[in-house]
């Protein structure tokens, strides 16, 4: 039960980019069209978990035993590096069809903050493994919630009669503030 | 370019947040009061003057195939500095600013500028740059924390500035009034170059 209330806080509640406001570069940059949207979503859902079972492993086993907390951040950039160019190279061999739906996005994931920032929390927050998976795969489901709708507001967004000072990146953080207060409206949600 | 117009370009022209909009993660998450807005700006000032200084000096020593994850790491190192002296000197700031701290890591702003400009300038003009882009940053920060102090908490930097009877707009320090300050900001600084330009 406490998993399934973690998984929907955050999913929705404290959701990754309307309340965390992690991810917001793909999330504006990669959010023009909704299938573009739907595979960078896929795609960090993706990442973002192995990287927090790879960094959680790597934190518990290695860092906490020989007191190495303080080079976290520059290990757990490497490790997500070094990860989203393996799983490029392994998708390219063995899933073609995976890596041309994704290819694109990969390379894109590394300078994510979603991913190191997911990574760091389930680290601060003391979560246990299975508390960490969960918090991970509710998150990333999140943000591919969120990029899918928001491409779908920016759509309409694209062929509205705006002033022309509003165009662009302006009037598009406006459409995210609106859903953002959505958003907010689940704040109150207790499981 | 001289070493003036270097310094104004990231303050003006080419202004990490309102002109180029990179690194808004942290932009949008801890702009809720000045003085968070102010201490993530002198963070970033700090870590990309840093990187800039290390890559230009080791610019010839690094090649050119794996010049991204050298950046990163020397990038890593100066955000691990960073955090270790906020965590023993400003500890309610580095509570405050919590995950993005070692988040500037990732800020796209620095591996921008280590990448198009460190690289490929020498010490004194990466100096200046990385001092005018992280100038640039921080008064973007200033503003925006302002903007949503005052709207949403009546106080700037704490101090209670609007009269009694001003009920505040809570709207403005929650999640929604970040995404819609900065929105209307860009459209304001939009605006006036336009005009500045007709």
């Amino acid at each position: 039960m406490e998993l399934i209330s973690l998984f929907i806080t955050s999913f929705i509640v404290n959701n990754i980019i309307f309340s965390q406001f992690l991810g917001i570069c793909p999330f504006l940059g990669v959010s023009k069209k909704i299938d573009t949207a739907a595979g960078m979503g896929i795609a960090v859902i993706f990442v973002i978990t192995l990287a927090s079972i790879i960094t959680f492993i790597i934190q518990k086993l290695i860092l906490d035993n020989l007191g190495l907390g303080y080079l976290q951040t520059i290990v757990f950039i490497l490790i997500i590096a070094a990860l989203v160019q393996f799983v490029e190279m392994f998708l390219k061999k063995s899933a073609p069809g995976l890596y041309q739906a994704l290819g694109i996005f990969l390379p894109l994931i590394t300078t994510n903050c979603a991913v190191l920032g997911v990574a760091i929390i389930n680290i601060t927050k003391d979560y246990s493994f299975i508390e960490s998976m969960v918090n991970s795969i509710g998150t990333s489901v999140g943000f591919l919630l969120a990029i899918v709708l928001f491409a779908g507001v920016r759509d309409k967004v694209d062929n509205a009669d705006i002033p022309d000072s509003l165009k662009g990146s302006s009037i598009s953080l406006i459409a995210a503030g609106l859903m953002s207060i959505a958003f907010l409206g689940f704040s109150g949600l207790k499981l | 370019m001289n070493k003036l117009e270097i310094f104004k370009n990231g303050i003006g022209k080419e202004n990490p947040i309102f002109a180029q909009q990179v690194g808004m993660c942290a932009t949008l998450a801890i702009t809720t009061s000045l003085l968070n807005g102010f201490g993530m700006g002198i963070a970033v000032i700090a870590v990309l003057t840093g990187s800039n200084i290390v890559i230009s000096l080791l610019r010839k020593l690094i090649p050119d195939e794996v010049r991204i994850p050298a950046f990163v790491i020397i990038i890593a190192a100066f955000t691990t500095i960073i955090d270790l002296l906020m965590h023993a000197y400003t500890f309610p700031l580095y509570q405050a600013l919590g995950v993005f701290i070692p988040l500037i890591v990732v800020n796209c702003i620095i591996l921008a500028r280590a990448e198009s400009f460190a690289f490929k300038n020498g010490v004194v003009d990466s100096i200046i740059d990385g001092l005018g882009m992280g100038v640039g940053y921080t008064i973007a920060m200033v503003v925006l924390s302002s903007v949503r102090e005052i709207l949403g908490n009546g106080t700037i930097a704490g101090i209670n500035i609007l009269p009694e009877a001003y009920e505040p707009m809570m709207i403005m320090v929650q999640p929604p009034g970040s995404f819609i300050a900065l929105g209307l900001l860009i459209g304001l600084v939009n605006y006036l170059s336009r005009r500045k330009k007709a």
